[in-house]
């Protein structure tokens, strides 16, 4: 009894019932070659990039979750705000580790306010939601590089940026309510919500701040 | 018994080595067959013609698992006990349990001070608001520091401002909270917590505003701010300490504190960290002093009249070299620029009596041509006028 108790302390469910049970795929991924474990999961994150960019009510993300695309997005948003050596000693490297902890930081930070507030997924299912809709701001971020390349930079240019930024960070904020916001009461989303705007705005407002090659 | 003190290698551990086998008595074993050391308790030695040798092999193994696992449950059990009781969240979870009106007229209601009342203002303890006000405060303080190429050179812009905000909130709270316990005011921790972090709203405003609006006026708008708006939420917690504080002094004592905590940080916060109001006309880029001035402004008379006396100095030092055979025209020279001093070398005599062409000329317009400054060229050309009148 004692077992079964610590077994199962955290609350919440990860699985949801009626979920296709796969405890017994589990055992036998342990054999098959690494290249097919790479592409189930490489699908798999697909899969959720596809639902971040078109975000309807899906249980995909928050069923079957995980922290690879998370992960990968984090680290391309770190890389490519990373300021060149040739800048001034503010950018380099601690431009990476600030991107890093900000969007680990603020996934951890909005998920407790979310439990807080009374929430009813678990911790790492709210990481990973968050993790994933940062995906539309690395668009727009992919999308300012390449209108920085132009020789350049006039107003106009710079009203782009905002404007794709700006698309990117709404699409943020609107994928992850999409998710997120029925595991609120309904009448605390506004509470929970912001934090997500706030968290999203930073991430825009550094993407539209670095103007360095 | 015997097993289990020689399991763990008591001093009889070598002599009886048939009682140093298993720990858990497994009841089918037969202990004369087994004999193992005093703290190696998982190693066996199979006496020859053993018929459960293998097994004891195994027996070690699992005893060594069991035990093993043990270990892991007791460390587990432990670790569930020290999260369960620290790291529980539902210890907070009244602390956020506001509806969002609730949230909007505490935000608004902390710019309106009350009047004061023999009655205690009432004051919401809760942790949401001051948080988010917090984290928006971080969000435009970061903004500010980008916008006005603040370098930090140790750690990151993201850890100085959490840090700063975190730690001013939490420190002037505590500090606030330590003078009301002394003072005698009903008011607790929480209560001051969420005070002090919806003051901080104002700051967020004010801040907001000024970095949006910077221009070379912004220290009158921000000014203007501090007093009004700051003002007016400081003027709000005051009213609320003071309706709960009882004697003259006392009320005087915490609200001094109140007032100078809530405005002189606002003023650092301004100042530390958003630089464009400190260097006018000059965004993103420091200040480098090199005689190029494309435009000509008022407020960069300081820095022409600074390139002038440093193009002077290498004039005169180039005078100073060659002076001794146009002393007259360092004679005007000096009349001129009072700071030339005549040396009385003859090494430099000599040098200048040997220099047939006109060394003070070519000094000059080789100076002229190191000094890309169309302003300084005037007093310049003006010396070498005088140069060449004093030859001729």
């Amino acid at each position: 009894m004692t077992d079964l108790a610590l077994e199962h302390p955290i609350e919440g469910d990860i699985t949801v019932p009626g979920a296709p049970d796969d405890e017994s795929d589990e055992l036998s991924t342990l054999d098959e070659p690494v290249v097919i474990t790479v592409k189930r999961d490489l699908k798999a994150v697909g899969i959720k990039f596809f639902h971040v960019l078109w975000p309807k009510q899906s249980k995909t993300l928050l069923r079957e979750w995980d922290l690879w695309g998370p992960l990968i997005l984090c680290i391309l948003l770190g890389m490519m705000l990373q300021g060149s050596s040739a800048d001034d000693n503010s950018d380099g490297g601690p431009q990476f580790a600030e991107v890093f902890v900000i969007v680990t930081g603020g996934a951890i930070i909005v998920t407790l306010n979310s439990q807080l507030l009374g929430g009813t997924i678990s911790f790492f299912q709210s990481v990973c939601v968050l993790g994933y809709c940062v995906l539309p701001l690395n668009v727009a971020l992919i999308v300012c590089r390449l209108v920085l390349l132009a020789p350049e930079q006039t107003t106009a240019l710079f009203v782009i940026r905002f404007a794709i930024v700006f698309v990117g960070f709404v699409w943020s904020t609107f994928a992850s309510m999409a998710f997120l916001a029925d595991s609120q009461p309904i009448n605390r989303k506004a509470l929970a919500v912001y934090p997500i705007c706030l968290f999203y705005f930073i991430i825009g407002w550094m993407i539209l701040s670095h103007t360095h090659s | 018994m015997d097993t289990r003190e020689s399991w763990y290698g008591g001093p009889d551990s070598g002599k009886h080595p048939r009682e140093e086998s298993a720990v858990i008595d497994l009841g089918t074993l037969d202990d004369d067959d087994s004999s193992t050391g005093g703290s190696e308790g998982f190693t066996r030695k199979s006496p020859p013609g053993s018929q459960y040798g293998d097994e004891e092999k195994s027996t070690g193994e699992f005893v060594g698992s069991s035990a093993a696992n043990l270990v892991w449950l007791a460390g587990k059990q432990q670790a569930q006990k020290a999260f369960n009781l620290y790291g529980n969240i539902d210890i907070l979870r009244p602390y956020f349990d506001v509806e969002p009106k609730d949230v909007i007229d505490r935000l608004i209601h902390s710019f309106i001070p009350q009047k004061v009342t023999g009655t205690p203002q009432k004051v919401f303890g809760e942790l949401y608001g001051p948080l988010m006000v917090i984290f928006t405060l971080v969000a435009i303080i970061l903004m500010g520091m980008k916008s006005s190429g603040h370098v930090v050179r140790e750690g990151t812009l993201m850890g100085t401002a959490f840090g700063v905000c975190f730690g001013y909130w939490i420190f002037a709270s505590c500090l606030i909270f330590m003078l009301a316990y002394v003072c005698n005011t009903h008011i607790t921790l929480l209560q001051v917590l969420s005070l002090t972090g919806y003051s901080l709203s104002s700051h967020c405003i004010v801040l907001f505003v000024t970095t949006v609006l910077h221009s070379t006026e912004s220290h009158y708008l921000f000014y203007l701010l501090w007093l009004s708006v700051g003002g007016m939420a400081v003027l709000k917690m005051v009213t609320v300490y003071v309706s709960r504080t009882s004697g003259k002094s006392q009320k005087l004592m915490l609200a001094g504190l109140v007032v100078s905590l809530h405005l002189f940080f606002m003023l650092y916060l301004h100042f530390a960290y958003h630089n464009v109001a400190e260097v006018p006309g000059v965004v993103k880029e420091p200040v480098i002093h090199h005689p190029v001035v494309p435009d000509r402004l008022e407020r960069d008379i300081q820095l022409d009249s600074k390139l002038s006396n440093s193009a002077n100095d290498a004039v005169q030092e180039v005078i100073r070299k060659v002076a001794p055979k146009h002393v007259e025209a360092v004679d005007e020279i000096e009349a001129v620029h009072p700071n030339v001093v005549v040396p009385d070398s003859d090494a430099v005599r000599d040098a200048a009596v040997v220099n047939d062409d006109n060394p003070v000329q070519d000094a000059l317009k080789d100076t002229i041509s190191n000094i890309d400054n169309a302003q300084l060229n005037a007093p310049i050309d003006k010396l070498v006028d005088q140069v060449k009148e004093n030859d001729a």
